[in-house]
Formats: structure tokens, C-alpha cells, sequence
């Protein structure tokens, strides 16, 4: 036979409708989950985003991850999903004539929220400034490693930071996958299943408020808080951004208790409310009080208002 | 005349109701959840030595309360035992006024000298807050953080501060290793 013969047998054995046929089969077969574990993953692979999901869909995700979690951490955790309360835009206001600069905010957060205690994650920065140096327009200035026998120390006052959860948050806006977002109640949440790790939103944020999980979270099995939200204090993954949602496990209830750093505080200097109702304690402040937000001038537009009691 | 006159106050009376009634103590948060003074323990009630006890209103150094008596700071120079303290019954706190009030309603005492404090803790703006942000507030007494004798607040040791950036390294941990939070169990 001739080399030309051959080549189109060989054409005509491989049909353009076999090489499809077994293509897509290796692919699907590609697909095929080995175990329940696989199939877990490709579940999280092909979830939707979390605001276009029904709550079916959302039940399903719920029921994933909690399976997911008692695998992982040997303990059944709760995820809860509650959605805004209807006439609810959440404040905070925190006193600077009173806080002592004890940090136990900052690690009732830790507490609350299942921050990574190594790598070690805190939402809450306590900084700390002298008496008449710059402060409100050069946070540089300050010294957030402060560690004396007792504090307060003379000369100084010390100013937390947080989250400010943003009406106008530019962390929003910088997100590529639409992974955070601004809830009707004002809280900034994000879904950790949608965050890529860009960490964009953490270059855009002014308040240095978002942290980022460099390496994979690690808590103590005894000291994981299982009553979690699923935009909130769930654990989170290794290479995912995560920041204060002011406790939404805890205020987005009927009722619902205030975010642990109030709780802890010992000299009272955090206080937190509903801005759309004139009797809460956030309206008080605003109305009786000298006020001011953090680097307002960026029209960030913040929902954390930090006042002067005397 | 008269009858036209007391008919308008009544019309008044009827269409502004709360006017009149109103007191400054509606506001007082009775309704919510104060947890009993802080007594040392078995020194409540007072009457148990103090009942048939003569009153010693003089400036002295006290035998019993001593502790009271040496530490005593809070405007010192003004200020003694029965000023606050009922002399004719221990168990009661008494007023500028002359009312004896009990020691879950101490606010109201500490309330004459600290009027602007006092109404900033009843809108809860003063003071620890705990309980549900739309429900059941919880209220502490002035006394719960201010001890009444010498209300400075102490100073706290403080947490310790973040790790330095220099300081983070990746390390190799077992489960029992990951190290646990300072807070421990401080409510």
C-alpha cells in the first residue's frame, strides 16, 4: 500500500465523532467523585455565589460545611445564616476618655471569632499614643506593641481599631470576585468559600482592619466556638481575608446580645446600637457627645464613631 | 371665672397628660436586670452589730472597718461614714434629702454629686455594658466597678501585645502546642 492510503485509514478509524465521544467520557470520568470527600469538593468547586443562592441551596452549603468542620475539628459546629433584621443599621461607638488600653477586647475577639492563634490573627489593634504628639491624621506615630506593668500609662491614651464598617467601603469595591459585600444592616461581611486571596480589598482598606490567613488557621480543639455564621466566626481557610462583622452571630438576632469586645470591656468604653432607632444608646452618643470618625476626610463614610464621654 | 379657669386646666391636664405626670425617674432602667451589691461577705445587713449601736458621727480612725477607715478616698475632706450611711438604720443608704433609700438603688446617691455620669448611665452610655442590644440590657451599680470608699478605677495589667513581625515564623506544632489565649477565663 501506498503512505497516502495509510494515513487516510488511519483518518477514518479515528472519527472526529470518537475522539469527542471519548473525550467528554474522560472528562466526566475525571469528574466522578472517588469517595464523599471528593464529592465535597467539587460541591464547593461549582457553589454559587452566596447572595444568588435559594435557601435550599444555602441549606445544602450549611449541611456541607458543618460535615466538613465535624470532620475536621472532631466537634459539631452550628452555622447559622441569618439575614439582616429588617430596620436595623448598626453602630458603634467607643469612649477614648475611657479606654485604658487593656486589650482584653482584643482577645475576647479572638475568643469569640476563632482567630488563628498561630499564625495569630486579631481583627482588634490597640494603638497608643502620646499626650500631644500627632494622632488622628498620623496614625504612624503610634505604637501598637506596648507592653507596660499596668496601663493606663502616664502621658498616653490609646485608641482601638477596628473594622469601621463603612456606608462607602472602598474594600467593596476593590474586590474582583465579589467575595465581600455590605449587608442591609451595614454590616461588611465575606464569604470565605468566594474570597481568591487576592488581598486587594486589604491594599484599599484605610484602617488596616482586614487580615489575611498566610498560613493555615490553627485553634486549640478546647477553645473552638462553635456557634458560628456562615459571613461571620466560622473557620476559616488558609489563604482567605477575613475582619470584624461586629459579632453577627450574636447581633443579627432577635433578641441579640451585644459584640463580646462591648461585653469584655471593662471600663465600659464600647458601646454599640441601632442608628435608625432614636432610643438606642449609638443615637445618645451621636446627639449628645463630641464625635468624630477616623480619617473622615476619605469619605469612607464609617459606622464607628469614636466619642469623648468627658 | 373660677370654674372657666380650673375647666382649662383640666382640658390642658387631658390633652398633655404626661406633662404633668412626668418625673426625671422615669427613665431609671428598673426594669432591667441589676445584679446585688457587691457586700464582702457577711457584712450585710449592717444592723446585725450596728442595731442599739450609738451613732458616732466624729472624723476618727475606726477600729472595725478599718480597711474602710485607712483607705478612705473619695473627697475625704468633705465627707464621713453617715453622710451616705443611715444613722438610724444601717441596712439603708440616705440622702441629701433626708429619703433613706436601699443599696440596689445606690445610683441615686451617687447620682447628687455625679448628675452628667448618672444620666449618661441611664441612657447606657456610662459603664460595662452586657445583655441583648435590643432586649434585656443589663445594668452594674456605680458600686460593681467603683468601690465607693476609693471609686478611682485601679489600674489593669494589660494583655499581651501582637507578635512583631520579625518574630513570625512558621513552626511545626502539635495539636497541644497551638498556643492558647491569654484572656483564659476573664468574663
Amino acid at each position: 500500500m501506498k503512505p497516502e492510503n495509510d494515513k487516510k485509514k488511519a483518518c477514518h478509524t479515528l472519527s472526529r465523532r470518537s475522539v469527542l465521544k471519548g473525550g467528554l467520557l474522560g472528562l466526566a470520568s475525571l469528574a466522578i467523585p472517588v469517595g464523599s470527600a471528593d464529592a465535597s469538593i467539587w460541591e464547593a468547586f461549582f457553589q454559587k455565589h452566596f447572595r444568588e443562592m435559594n435557601e435550599n441551596e444555602i441549606a445544602a452549603v450549611i449541611k456541607r460545611l458543618e460535615k466538613e468542620y465535624a470532620d475536621k475539628f472532631k466537634t459539631q459546629f452550628r452555622i447559622k445564616t441569618s439575614k439582616s433584621l429588617p430596620g436595623t443599621l448598626f453602630g458603634y461607638g467607643l469612649d477614648l476618655s475611657r479606654c485604658i488600653g487593656c486589650r482584653r477586647c482584643v482577645y475576647a475577639c479572638v475568643r469569640e471569632n476563632n482567630q488563628s492563634r498561630d499564625p495569630q490573627i486579631h481583627w482588634i489593634t490597640v494603638l497608643r499614643f502620646k499626650k500631644g504628639e500627632k494622632w488622628v491624621n498620623d496614625l504612624e506615630a503610634s505604637q501598637k506593641y506596648y507592653f507596660p506593668e499596668a496601663v493606663p500609662e502616664d502621658g498616653h491614651f490609646y485608641m482601638p481599631v477596628q473594622c469601621q464598617q463603612c456606608e462607602n467601603p472602598p474594600c467593596v469595591r476593590a474586590c474582583p470576585t465579589q467575595a465581600t459585600w455590605k449587608d442591609p444592616d451595614g454590616i461588611v461581611v465575606i464569604d470565605y468559600n468566594w474570597c481568591i486571596g487576592c488581598r486587594y480589598c486589604m491594599a484599599a482598606c484605610p484602617y488596616g482592619a482586614r487580615k489575611f490567613n498566610w498560613g493555615k488557621p490553627r485553634i486549640s480543639q478546647k477553645e473552638l466556638n462553635t456557634e458560628t455564621h456562615y459571613l461571620g466566626n466560622r473557620p476559616r481557610y488558609i489563604g482567605v481575608v477575613e475582619k470584624c462583622t461586629f459579632c453577627v452571630q450574636r447581633v443579627r438576632e432577635n433578641p441579640g446580645k451585644y459584640p463580646a469586645c462591648v461585653e469584655i470591656c471593662p471600663v465600659g468604653a464600647r458601646k454599640f446600637g441601632n442608628l435608625l432607632d432614636p432610643k438606642s444608646e449609638i443615637r445618645y452618643i451621636i446627639d449628645h457627645k463630641r464625635v468624630f470618625r477616623l480619617k473622615e476626610d476619605l469619605n469612607t463614610n464609617p459606622k464607628f464613631y469614636y466619642f469623648f464621654a468627658t | 371665672m373660677r370654674i372657666v379657669f380650673s375647666f382649662l386646666l383640666l382640658l390642658l391636664l387631658l390633652i398633655f397628660p404626661g406633662s404633668a405626670a412626668r418625673s426625671q425617674d422615669d427613665d431609671i432602667p428598673k426594669k432591667f436586670f441589676v445584679p446585688p451589691p457587691p457586700f464582702s461577705e457577711g457584712i450585710f445587713p449592717c444592723s446585725q452589730c450596728h442595731a442599739g449601736m450609738p451613732a458616732n458621727p466624729k472624723r476618727r480612725a475606726l477600729s472595725m472597718h478599718s480597711e474602710i477607715s485607712e483607705g478612705f478616698n473619695h473627697a475625704k475632706e468633705q465627707r464621713w461614714c453617715l453622710d451616705c450611711h443611715n444613722p438610724d438604720n444601717r441596712d439603708k443608704l440616705r440622702l441629701a434629702s433626708g429619703r433613706t433609700i436601699s443599696f440596689e438603688e445606690s445610683y441615686y446617691l451617687c447620682g447628687q454629686c455625679h448628675g452628667t455620669t448618672f444620666r449618661d448611665w441611664r441612657f447606657g452610655v456610662h459603664g460595662r455594658r452586657t445583655g441583648q442590644w435590643n432586649g434585656k440590657k443589663e445594668y452594674r451599680l456605680c458600686v460593681h466597678c467603683h468601690n465607693p470608699h476609693q471609686p478611682r478605677f485601679k489600674p489593669l495589667q494589660p494583655l499581651p501585645p501582637p507578635e512583631q513581625p520579625g518574630d513570625i515564623k512558621y513552626k511545626e506544632l502539635s495539636a497541644d502546642q497551638i498556643p492558647l489565649n491569654p484572656l483564659g477565663d476573664i468574663k
